[in-house]
């Protein structure tokens, strides 16, 4: 046991606790260990999702000139590099004085950041979630997966392979390739997007608004139909988001709405270029990722969700009449209250993912969509520039100062999994301490702590994939340190017992 | 219909881990007949609509563990447990093909290029470049004979 080991609280841990640890886990982007602090009773007192994150990328990029941080930026993440180029984008409009972009570029770049988004999401949820959902949490791991679905639902699979598809294609006619594009510059786009592809990015747009509702009746169908979600690894939150001048969900640019778990309002409209007076980031010594918390609410109480399920709850309406339709049943859901169902997350990502495709639909129809006006003229140039939008895992902050030559001199990025990392924490604990007896790290016991991080979507970074490079471990220490169980998962999925 | 798919994966940003996608930058700057240069950061199950336009299909990746300077083989469609991962490997992958369009795969090749230090912002290793200037030249005579008896002398030769 780490003895120099603190709670969430700060506060010293007791002496008899005895740790689990799980490490890392899979199916989540990227790494991660869990690690569970057991009582002499065997009770779950804390849990602790361990995170290699991104702050050793915010030290990286100090002395780059600004220009170049969209694009360094997008190497942070596999699945989502469009969200932090555009984040960045955004503040270095500000960087360069640029308070307003041609009607051209600024449709540009939501139509990028709904491709975005929803690849992402579709990404998640026919890849990496549904396995669970359809076949059950505690199902053969041998059919748990998405090949398991090509198998059993092929129809189903083959929908999401071709959402995704589609989401890339969007980026790919936007960025000029499918990853690590140049679509932004300082003030604007610098690709026109031709009429030639435009059409073929509509051939197939009346499917993918088709499978899109298919995919939010399915993921409503299975949370309504099965209580035993509706409980699974549900916590009671505040949520954060962006939301568009009349209260709308806004994935791109808007103001910061706070709002209670019972939905009361903390802050709405907040210009997020001054978060740092509304939410501050707590260190803690076991971890490399921060703890956000809104400054009103305090350190104890002011920790909250982002993402699809902090969104849908947090916005009024949604713009686009199907995902509006799909919105209004999960309000239903919720008596007209907020959902606070982790797995709810699932579903209301697909009502954005019809979001996405509504949004995409439109703004191909947009005859500004193949303009050529890209670029504004830049302004005054600015030390600190500070860029938000919603990234598919939720609000994403991006914020730069640099000094007379141009160099980044500090950055803070928040990203989504950052703010979500005290629910996922509270999450795993519900989970732990239903299914943990005490005595043995079971492969059922890790799946159900996963399904439960999985819902979140987390990224945890890195994106490096080298063969040989996926263990998953799970250790079992009493309370004097001693290992009492280990289990190991290599990169082939074979299982080991060590212990 | 391209005659041969150059596909590689692997991050940019994490030092040997850009191999893959250096490697199929160099080739697609040789602007080859019937040679089409993908890349993406990792293979994921949408790629099958990928191999669905060629004939052939050489995949191209970084490898902490095999032999210097690469590693040429051929694969076969696998059912495996890399997709329980948020990324498939490529025998993975040519199984999922199977499942989605209910025939076999295109014949598929995967390079190997043998790697060091994935940190996150380093460049590419001394070591690594020198491994991808002898895979770059392997890649380059594959392009020009892409049949499978020829590719299949260079696997019995490797």
């Amino acid at each position: 046991m780490d003895q120099n080991a603190t709670s969430p609280s700060g506060k010293d841990q007791s002496p008899n606790l005895r740790r689990v640890a799980i490490d890392p886990i899979s199916r989540v982007e990227g790494h991660g260990k869990i690690t569970l602090m057991l009582d002499a009773e065997n009770h779950i007192h804390e849990a602790r999702l361990h995170i290699v994150e991104f702050r050793g990328f915010e030290k990286f990029i100090q002395g780059r000139p600004y220009w170049e941080v969209p694009f360094f930026v997008q190497r942070l993440c596999g699945i989502c590099p469009v969200s932090h180029q555009l984040a960045a984008a955004k503040a270095v409009d500000q960087l360069v004085g640029v308070e307003q972009l041609t009607p051209t570029a600024y449709k540009l770049r939501r139509l990028l950041h709904f491709g975005q988004t929803l690849q992402s999401h579709a990404l998640h949820f026919f890849h990496l979630s549904s396995p669970d959902l359809l076949f059950g949490f505690g199902s053969d791991p041998a059919q748990r997966n998405i090949v398991g679905v090509l198998d059993k639902y092929p129809e189903l699979a083959l929908k999401g392979v071709k959402l995704r598809k589609f989401g890339q294609q969007i980026i790919a006619a936007i960025s000029g390739k499918r990853i690590h594009g140049t679509a932004t510059v300082p003030g604007g786009m610098n690709k026109a997007l031709t009429i030639a592809e435009r059409e073929i990015l509509l051939t197939d747009i009346n499917d993918i608004l088709a499978w899109c509702q298919d995919a939010v009746a399915l993921n409503e169908q299975i949370h309504t139909a099965h209580p035993e979600h509706q409980g699974y690894a549900t916590i009671h939150s505040n949520f954060l988001s962006m939301t568009g001048s009349g209260g709308e969900l806004e994935l791109y640019h808007g103001g910061l709405r706070a709002r209670s778990a019972d939905g009361t309002k903390i802050f709405d409209q907040f210009d997020y270029r001054g978060y740092q007076s509304v939410i501050r980031e707590e260190v803690r010594p076991w971890s490399y990722m921060k703890f956000p918390y809104l400054i009103e609410l305090g350190k104890q109480q002011g920790w909250y969700r982002v993402g699809p399920l902090a969104r849908v709850n947090n916005c009024d309406f949604i713009a686009t009449p199907l995902a509006e339709a799909a919105r209004k049943r999960f309000r239903e859901f919720g008596h007209g209250g907020f959902v606070h169902d982790t797995l709810a997350y699932h579903w209301a990502r697909m009502i954005e993912a019809l979001h996405c495709a509504e949004s995409i639909d439109e703004l191909l129809h947009d005859p500004d969509i193949t303009g050529t006006g890209l670029v504004t003229e830049l302004g005054d140039k600015r030390s600190v520039g500070i860029g938000v939008i919603e990234a598919p895992r939720g609000t994403l902050f991006h914020h730069y100062q640099i000094d007379e030559q141009g160099l980044i001199a500090k950055a803070n990025l928040i990203v989504s999994t950052t703010s979500n990392n005290q629910a996922m924490n509270e999450s795993v604990r519900s989970v732990a301490n239903e299914y943990l007896d005490g005595h043995e790290i079971t492969e059922g016991l890790l799946n159900h702590l996963e399904v439960a991080v999985r819902a979140y979507d987390p990224c945890l970074s890195c994106a490096t994939h080298a063969l040989g490079k996926m263990p998953l471990q799970v250790e079992l220490l009493d309370a004097d340190g001693a290992l009492l169980d280990r289990l190991t998962k290599g990169g082939n999925g074979m299982i080991e017992r060590t212990a | 219909m391209a005659k041969l798919l150059l596909f590689g994966y692997g991050n940019p940003g994490r030092g040997d881990d850009a191999l893959g996608p250096e490697l199929i930058e160099r080739i697609a700057r040789l602007h080859l007949a019937d040679v089409e240069c993908q890349n993406d950061m990792q293979l994921q199950v949408e790629h099958v609509t990928d191999l669905a336009a060629c004939k052939q299909v050489l995949f191209i990746d970084a490898d902490m563990k095999c032999a210097e300077p690469f590693e040429f083989s051929g694969i076969g469609a696998e059912k495996n447990d890399s997709y329980t991962s948020h990324a498939m490997n490529p025998s993975a992958l040519l199984h999922a093909y199977s499942r989605v369009y209910g025939k076999d795969a295109p014949p598929a090749f995967l390079l190997r290029i043998r790697g060091y230090d994935f940190g996150l912002g380093d460049a590419l290793s001394d070591q690594a470049s020198a491994n991808l200037e002898a895979a770059t030249r392997l890649a380059v005579e594959l392009c020009a004979s892409a049949n499978l008896p020829i590719w299949r002398e260079y696997l019995v030769n490797a």
